[in-house]
């Protein structure tokens, strides 16, 4: 199973292959819809993908208000 | 059917006349088809429903009542589409990707099969406005799916992907990314080897249409559209500069 550290480390990898930003330009604490420049129908998208790659399912009314990778890490730790 | 319209096909007065002149297509193409596939040629995804700012400034510009009758008879429009798409001999597949929302939710749901990418979330945010799904969404999705699945998705009006929606049996399969189309013409070409009327036959007894329920949708969309939360949701929502609109 992934530690808290390796779940967000592929988030930010997975976050700037898929919005093409460089992954030294990503940390945790940003807010994901300035640093990758997305809206919510982006966000969704993001969503998808982060729920194929780890294989969960995320309800999206738990990421509201949600915006830094962290936290998001963090939502996706407790369905791992 | 191609849906093609900036920004996300929303489905407003110009895309229900597409889907008008679809339905009138396939009502006259006889022998001449065995299936039709419908699919959005935008990135975003196959269909983020109704058109909300048009639903939204063309209510404005008119009285309570004739607002409503405006909606009514929208929704008695897209109703008999629907109902043209679900009733058709022909095998209809919807080859979906991304954003799958309300009223394009609704339209997926009209086919005998659904071919979702990845990509797809299905959805219906209609409670968040004060609204319920008016193009034929919960009668539809109670003929397919167990009731406990469809207050779910009704209630909490979260999203689901595209492997969720299979495992509930929504989707008939799942596909990588970008190749619904492709896939969805495989199983036109599958179709194609059976006999028309017996498929058309088997059809008509398997898909049962519930008229009576729809008919009820449009009256129950209506006694909540004059709610004034509705107005207030639509206004919040067209007026909105939140990067997540969608996730109230």
């Amino acid at each position: 199973m992934r530690n808290p550290d390796q779940t967000l480390d592929e988030i930010l990898n997975l976050s700037a292959a898929h919005f093409k930003v460089p992954r030294e330009k990503l940390s945790p604490d940003d807010d994901f819809f300035k640093t990758l420049r997305i809206d919510s129908l982006q966000a969704l998208d993001l969503l998808t993908r982060l729920e194929n790659h780890f294989g969960i399912e995320l309800p999206d009314y738990e990421l509201q208000g949600v915006s830094d990778f962290r936290t998001l890490a963090s939502r996706i730790q407790s369905r791992l | 059917m191609a849906l093609h319209r900036d920004p996300c096909n929303e489905i407003g007065s110009a895309t229900l006349e597409d889907l008008e002149r679809f339905a009138t297509a396939i009502e006259s193409v006889g022998d001449e088809a065995h299936a039709v596939i419908l699919y959005s040629k935008l990135s975003c995804g196959f269909c983020a429903g109704a058109d909300l700012r048009e639903l939204y400034h063309s209510s404005r510009e008119m009285e309570g009542k004739a607002a409503v009758q405006g909606v009514r008879g929208f929704l008695e429009r897209i109703h008999r589409v629907m109902n043209i798409i679900d009733a058709s001999p022909l095998t209809t597949i919807a080859a979906v990707h991304g954003v799958t929302f309300g009223g394009g939710f609704e339209l997926a749901l009209v086919c005998d099969l659904i071919v979702a990418d990845k990509t797809t979330r299905f959805c219906f945010p209609e409670l968040r406005l004060g609204l319920i799904p008016g193009f034929g969404g919960i009668p539809r999705l109670k003929r397919d799916l167990g009731n406990g699945v469809v207050r779910d998705l009704l209630l909490t009006g979260r999203s689901f992907n595209a492997t969720k929606a299979q495992s509930v049996g929504l989707v008939s399969q799942v596909v990588a990314e970008g190749e619904a189309l492709k896939v969805a013409r495989a199983t036109a070409s599958q179709v194609k080897k059976f006999d028309r009327g017996t498929a058309a036959i088997a059809k008509k007894f398997i898909k049962p249409i519930p008229y009576e329920e729809l008919r009820r949708e449009i009256d129950l969309f209506c006694e909540l559209f004059v709610q004034p939360a509705v107005e207030a949701g639509l206004k919040k929502f067209v007026e909105s500069t939140d990067a997540q609109p969608y996730l109230p």
